[in-house]
């Protein structure tokens, strides 16, 4: 069992009851992420490493919340370019530097994802509901609408779970 | 096209595209060769210096040669898998 205490350790408890054949041990070859921010920088963040797994053979589930959702809104990518505000001041010299060099989008990268793995992208229902969105207001990336829950299933017995 | 005694019959020059741009375009490339067919790609990330020879073990296909081309600019020479018949 891995994430325990050794018994002698400090701060070590009896782990607590669990019931039979709740734990699923982290095998699923999958990145899961939960894309909860709607700047352009942890989008395309978000997307690389979507990109990065997708090439190395993982599944990939992406879970879009609250600006992550927003961020989806169809168009919205076209002229989304918000950049975290605490580095604000970069904004200006990101957004030149991205035109200059030619950096793909972070949809692009998304579609490339797609393109070569199997990754999944849900939307999350509370956002959906909170921004009177429905599916087919947000891009055709975008797989299906779905509750925490699910995420979190696929979420539980994933290689890897990032929040962005 | 020769690189010493390697010949590849298709060159994608990917220079200016950034992380993971090169590597998504040698998929893409593999993807649509025939078995045994070798391909090559050219880079100026510096990523690709890792990631590439990383992908192409991962994925069972051959990394043939690594060449450098300038100060910036590398080409990665690869073989698409044949399948066990």
């Amino acid at each position: 069992m891995y994430g325990q205490f050794p018994p002698d350790a400090p701060g070590h408890t009896d782990p607590l009851p669990v019931p039979a054949g709740s734990m699923t041990p982290a095998t699923a070859n999958r990145l899961a992420i939960v894309l909860f921010s709607g700047t352009i920088d942890k989008l395309m963040s978000a997307s690389i490493m979507a990109t990065g797994a997708a090439a190395m053979g993982m599944d990939v589930e992406i879970f879009l919340t609250n600006w992550g959702a927003l961020a989806f809104r169809k168009d919205d990518f076209k002229t989304n370019k918000r950049v975290s505000a605490d580095f604000a001041d970069y904004q200006s010299t990101l957004l030149e530097q991205m035109a200059a060099k030619h950096v793909t989008s972070w949809m692009e990268n998304l579609e490339g994802a797609k393109e070569i793995g199997n990754v999944h992208i849900a939307a999350c229902s509370h956002t959906m509901t909170l921004f009177d969105l429905q599916l087919s207001d947000l891009e055709p990336i975008v797989d299906e609408v779905t509750g925490v829950a699910a995420f979190i299933e696929g979420a539980r017995d994933s290689a890897m779970t990032l929040y962005i | 096209m020769p690189i010493g005694p390697v010949l590849f019959s298709l060159e994608i020059d990917a220079r200016g595209s950034h992380c993971p741009g090169p590597l998504m375009e040698l998929i893409r490339g593999l993807k649509s060769a025939h078995e045994g067919e070798v391909i090559a790609v050219i880079s100026s990330d510096l990523g690709s210096n890792t990631d590439i020879p990383l992908w192409v073990r991962k994925s069972g296909n051959e990394l043939v040669a690594v060449e450098k081309i300038d100060h910036e600019a590398t080409r990665f020479v690869v073989r698409k898998h044949v399948r066990a018949q």
